[in-house]
């Protein structure tokens, strides 16, 4: 083991708890324990706003899968990949004062209890939280499976101690903390991701003798590494554009992204985490990317892309810097997990528990649920990520854009479309999230584009056809019972 | 109607405008980018020219274009948006 590369890692774990029980004090004066657990109560400042959206944005992919396709693809998978820039600034825009203002008036801790208020129907409500449930569960676990490798990878112990560290360390502090834990955590791994990412790219450029160096090195290799057409000519320029699609605009249907438009402060906060995120984002993603196609010239060969990240890093950097800059993927993997575990369990605490078993519970009861569900869930997703079975692994692969075609419709129209009513939702998730799972299996990246694009489409239809025909069937109803 | 969406809220008419104004701007950010990729990358490897070492379609569609969209977003913000308040007691009281 190399103590130099894990005393790094150790001491950011250290910091992380810290936060997490500094956190956890605001539960005990919040005289809304809901609110305070599962949104911080709706006091985020700009920068932690900022860094929590980007933080739980950026995951493994970003970190690991990312650099690693851009090595495998060259200066093309960079390209595709600035359509994030987007993210920075669009989510917040779009959503922005409007659904701030309204998830205040509705009183809505979750982004269904804003579905609940806004479409007055139970079948919104348990749709929605049944994607939560399913798909933010199989994400959580593949994050939870990334994070147990990387541990495993640098530190050389066995996959299930690494897991197991991994694990605990996340659900201690999500655990007594909650969303405010989240945040502020998130704030620290998002400058970690930042600084980390900052070191790795000058001292890739460094090690491969500078930039014009590198280009010609990879134009030797092969000129196409350096096209926009990817390393076979295999990006086309519709199939790059529709990135744009699944994680530029679509990321505002994401309930871990979406949630976090409704934590902030004022309008102050959200300006300035509008021009912090944009950076940030754009910064991460150009800056990794980026090292993942450099790297092809300073450490040519490597067989498994998911390992160019770690293997340059412990390469090219003294050991105690290397093990900074690794902390950037493993707060990468924990920002993102961390989320998705409280949103998980506030599905099953706030949007089943509340709303249909027992919408009396007293305050008490509802505080030990939460964190009794927390921990339930942590523990689940620890035993499936020490074996994931196939169904897992399988859901995983629709959860980003499943979700997006659920739920991008009933936010957004429901936010800035007054005629939209519940049969429009419903029809919007089912025709959405049951097109994705078709096109995903029988035709995917139909006509070249990815396979989100057309379910968004459909659930857009369906959204505008089901509420149209639904109001009428709505006036009838209350014709009939006006007689 | 106490579950809709009041549309004579002031505060949504501002709301409303930012939205489009982020809209606009997500489509500047995908013809900036877009342009400059295939506009200048799509012809032969030998007659690309460079900026800073980089092929000239990839720093001006992605560092340029990130460098722009920030400048975009910057003056959008501080001269386009309005600052609202988010509570309804608060705007009786104004």
């Amino acid at each position: 083991m190399n103590w130099a590369v894990i005393f790094p890692l150790v001491l950011f774990l250290a910091i992380i708890f810290i936060i997490g029980f500094w956190a956890s004090t605001y539960l005990k004066t919040s005289d809304s324990f809901l609110q305070e657990y599962f949104l911080g109560g709706r006091q985020l400042g700009g920068f932690i706003l900022a860094m929590t959206m980007t933080a739980t944005y950026g995951s493994a992919s970003s970190f690991i899968g990312g650099p690693g396709a851009a090595y495998t693809q060259g200066l093309g998978w960079v390209l595709l990949s600035m359509a994030q820039l987007a993210t920075g600034y669009f989510v917040l825009m779009i959503l922005g004062k409007k659904f701030a203002i309204v998830t205040r008036k509705y009183k809505a801790v979750t982004l269904v209890d804003f579905l609940k208020e806004r479409y007055e129907s139970k079948w919104v409500v348990l749709l929605s939280a049944a994607s939560i449930i399913i798909f933010l569960f199989s994400a959580m676990a593949a994050q939870w499976v990334g994070g147990g490798r990387l541990i495993e990878s640098v530190t050389g112990l066995s996959y299930t101690s690494a897991l197991f560290i991994f694990a605990a360390s996340v659900l201690i502090y999500v655990v007594i903390g909650g969303f405010r834990a989240v945040a502020l955590t998130d704030a620290v791994q998002g400058t970690v991701m930042f600084i980390g990412t900052l070191i790795l790219l000058i001292a890739t450029i460094i090690a491969g003798g500078g930039i014009p160096n590198i280009i010609s090195d990879l134009t030797a290799e092969n000129p196409k590494l350096i096209t926009p057409y990817g390393f076979d000519g295999g990006l086309t320029p519709l199939y790059v554009s529709s990135f744009w699609i699944l994680v530029g605009v679509g990321v505002v249907g994401l309930p871990q992204i979406t949630v976090r438009a409704m934590s902030y402060k004022n309008s102050k906060a959200m300006h300035r985490a509008i021009i912090i995120g944009t950076v940030v984002i754009g910064f991460i993603m150009l800056g990794m990317h980026l090292i993942g196609v450099f790297a092809r010239s300073v450490l040519p060969g490597i067989e498994v892309p998911d390992t160019v990240m770690p293997l340059l890093a412990m390469e090219i950097l003294p050991a105690w810097l290397a093990g900074l800059v690794l902390a950037a993927p493993m707060a990468a993997i924990m920002s993102t997990v961390d989320s998705l575990l409280l949103l998980v369990s506030s599905a099953v605490v706030k949007d089943v528990y509340l709303n249909y078993i027992q919408p009396k519970a007293s305050n008490q009861r509802v505080k030990n649920l939460s964190f009794g569900v927390t921990t339930v869930l942590g523990v689940l997703v620890f035993l499936i990520a020490l074996s994931p079975p196939d169904l897992i692994i399988w859901l995983n692969l629709f959860s980003f854009g499943g979700l997006e075609a659920a739920f991008i419709w009933p936010v957004v129209m429901g936010l800035y479309w007054r005629r939209g009513n519940k049969y429009g939702a419903i029809s919007s998730m089912i025709v959405g999230v049951g097109s994705y799972i078709i096109i995903h299996l029988y035709f995917p990246n139909p006509f070249g584009i990815h396979t989100v694009v057309l379910p968004i489409l459909f659930s857009l239809m369906a959204f505008i056809i089901g509420s149209v025909v639904g109001k009428q069937r709505l006036q009838e109803t209350v014709d009939i019972t006006g007689l | 109607m106490k579950h809709g969406i009041d549309q004579h809220d002031s505060r949504f008419k501002i709301a409303r405008r930012e939205a489009w104004i982020g809209v606009i701007l997500v489509i500047i950010n995908f013809v900036w980018w877009y342009g400059f990729a295939y506009g200048l990358g799509s012809g032969p490897v030998e007659e690309y020219s460079s900026v800073l070492g980089l092929p000239a379609w990839f720093f001006y569609s992605c560092v340029g274009g990130f460098i722009l969209m920030v400048i975009l977003v910057t003056i959008a913000v501080k001269y386009l948006f309005k600052e609202v308040p988010f509570e309804d007691e608060t705007e009786e009281m104004n």
